[in-house]
């Protein structure tokens, strides 16, 4: 029977007050297993964000419990959540947000050398993720003189290099043209999901829908349930 | 944390436009600060290189002096007085004034002249030609070879002057520790020749120089030189003293307060203005390291290495262009006045630490306040 890794129950957030209250969540449950590679999808504004915020422990919810591998992450102290997160879980941002003054492999080392892995050792240790989007052979240059593919690769050799057991994919292919997200995807879907990782995906591209084990709709801060499993 | 140190270090270096901008902006604070500073220290040291060169523990003098340069004549009782007051081992008149010397080619020179105890030659300088007691020949002059030396034409033993038509000859070549302030050559000669050859008023004495007989003496020696109407200060109140008439009474404090006022609101512009637009350009990156899992206490250690680590450079750049500028300058103008002490040192490392402690305030504002869900938000 698979592992569950991430099991939220009845998540409620709001913003503002009064008159400018926001309802962002409501009720928000799910569940996701190991070897999943499970989408949240909807319009902007649906709150997908604000769920993915919630369930990586970067926003308090109102009422609602997150648990990750049995861990309830908001029962955690503000040292306790970013040490959880830097050890199991994995974020490759919209933006990418890689150091333009840093070399690939240092962006690669950042998780492991937050981990307070010795610096070479860090490093050594990112080109072989490096090595797995197959960018090794540009370990040194700077982030900015690779193409946007190349770019979001590295951000995925940066959010696997502290083998995480859930990695987060935020609008993944939003800065990239159509064959290159797909490529992407196809790239994560054999090379990094397996069946001891789950991945998350907050996407509204429905090119990219082909490699999802399940995708789940959100619209007006509520779940709408599973559009399709190919699991 | 030696890995988030390297992190910190490289982000900051190698983004090579703004560290040099914020190098340039501590180095040239820190230079201007220095500067200003040393070419003060330098200009106190020779206001009071009388008080230095002659070296005596305590000075009477009249209560209106201020400087060293500015002697009231005492009359003769007051040398009586302190002689006989309690406490005091020995104390001898000196004379100091100015004086115009008719040079060989008949143009005339502004000397100073300090006439020293006839008995004692008490506050005699070191010298490197003559003999101490060819002071008492006939016109015995010594002649200070320092920065203003060829001012006299370059004397040497046996040469030859007229002070108030009465002839003067060199007997002597001596070295003091520091020149005068005022591009002023100086002649040695006795007390008594002194008063004789330069017209004086009525009272002649400029201060009366006191051996105690212990340092514990000095205050009851003071008590009592009060009590007579006049004031004695030790060779360290009266360098303070001259040294405060320049700070508070000739503007030169407040143009010294202005200057390092100036290079303050330079460094502080110039460099925690590229610090904080350094991190604003970071700002999300630094969310992200967040997000990843960086603590907010670590972001915070790697701000102030970058801030400190700047500083600590910049601060070494800039003494080292000062100490740099004064030599040469002092290789070019011997009596160039600037003099870098432990004080100015310190000013500067306050003002860097000052810098720093501003601008990583500002940055770590900005970077606490950086939530992770606005990195998602976008």
């Amino acid at each position: 029977m698979p592992k569950i890794a991430i099991q939220a129950s009845g998540l409620v957030k709001w913003f503002g007050e009064g008159e400018a209250k926001t309802m962002a969540l409501r009720d928000v449950s799910l569940e996701a297993q190991f070897g999943e590679m499970v989408y949240i999808v909807g319009p902007s504004g649906s709150g997908k964000t604000t769920l993915l915020s919630v369930l990586t422990g970067i926003l308090k919810p109102n009422s609602g419990k997150v648990l990750l591998e049995g861990t309830d992450i908001w029962g955690l102290d503000s040292d306790q959540l970013a040490d959880f997160r830097l050890g199991k879980i994995g974020f490759v941002f919209q933006d990418y947000h890689l150091f333009p003054r840093l070399t690939t492999a240092e962006n690669a080392a950042i998780p492991l050398i937050l981990k307070r892995k010795p610096w070479d050792e860090a490093l050594q240790e990112a080109e072989k993720y490096l090595d797995v989007v197959g960018l090794k052979s540009r370990a040194e240059l700077p982030p900015v003189k690779l193409s946007g593919g190349e770019q979001q690769r590295v951000a995925i050799a940066r959010a696997i290099a502290s083998q995480p057991d859930i990695l987060i994919m935020d609008e993944p292919t939003a800065s990239l043209d159509g064959d290159t997200g797909v490529a992407i995807l196809s790239f994560v879907q054999k090379s990094v999901l397996s069946k001891d990782r789950c991945i998350i995906v907050v996407t509204h591209d429905d090119r990219i829908y082909q490699f999802a084990t399940r995708i789940l709709k959100m619209e007006d801060g509520r779940l709408k349930g599973s559009e399709k499993s190919t699991a | 944390m030696k890995g988030i140190l390297k992190l910190a270090y490289k982000l900051l270096v190698n983004d090579k436009a703004k560290f040099s901008a914020l190098l340039i902006g501590i180095t040239f604070a820190v230079f201007l600060m220095m500067f200003v500073t040393s070419m003060f220290s330098g200009v106190m040291k020779h206001a009071s290189a009388n008080i230095i060169n002659i070296g005596a523990p305590l000075w009477v003098m009249d209560p209106a002096v201020e400087t060293v340069s500015n002697s009231v004549g005492m009359p003769a009782y007051v040398l009586d007085a302190v002689r006989s007051m309690q406490g005091v081992r020995y104390a001898v008149p000196l004379y100091s004034g100015g004086a115009l010397v008719k040079l060989r080619d008949g143009n005339y020179q502004t000397v100073t002249v300090i006439g020293l105890d006839d008995t004692s030659l008490y506050g005699r300088p070191e010298l490197i030609a003559g003999k101490i007691q060819d002071i008492y020949a006939e016109n015995g002059f010594i002649v200070v070879k320092d920065a203003e030396f060829s001012k006299l034409e370059n004397p040497h033993l046996g040469s030859e002057f007229e002070l108030n038509d009465n002839r003067g000859v060199i007997v002597g070549v001596a070295k003091v520790q520091t020149s005068g302030l005022y591009g002023i050559p100086t002649l040695y000669t006795t007390y008594e020749r002194a008063i004789q050859y330069i017209p004086n008023p009525r009272f002649t004495i400029s201060y009366v120089l006191v051996e105690p007989k212990s340092a514990s003496d000095i205050p009851l020696i003071k008590k009592q030189v009060a009590a007579l109407g006049y004031r004695a200060r030790t060779k360290e109140e009266f360098m303070q003293n001259t040294e405060d008439f320049f700070l508070y009474k000739t503007g030169g404090g407040t143009n010294l307060l202005i200057m390092m006022l100036i290079s303050f609101i330079v460094g502080l512009s110039l460099s925690g203005q590229t610090f904080y637009t350094f991190i604003l350009e970071n700002l999300e990156r630094f969310g992200a390291l967040k997000a990843i899992g960086e603590k907010s206490r670590d972001l915070v250690f790697m701000i102030l290495f970058q801030a400190t680590f700047t500083a600590f450079t910049g601060f070494g750049l800039g003494i080292g262009m000062c100490v740099l500028s004064v030599l040469l300058a002092k290789a070019r103008l011997p009596s160039y006045a600037a003099m870098i002490t432990f004080s100015n040192l310190a000013i500067s490392f306050g003002m860097v630490l000052v810098i720093a402690a501003v601008s990583s305030y500002v940055a770590i504002r900005r970077v606490l306040k950086i939530e992770p869900f606005d990195i998602f938000r976008g």
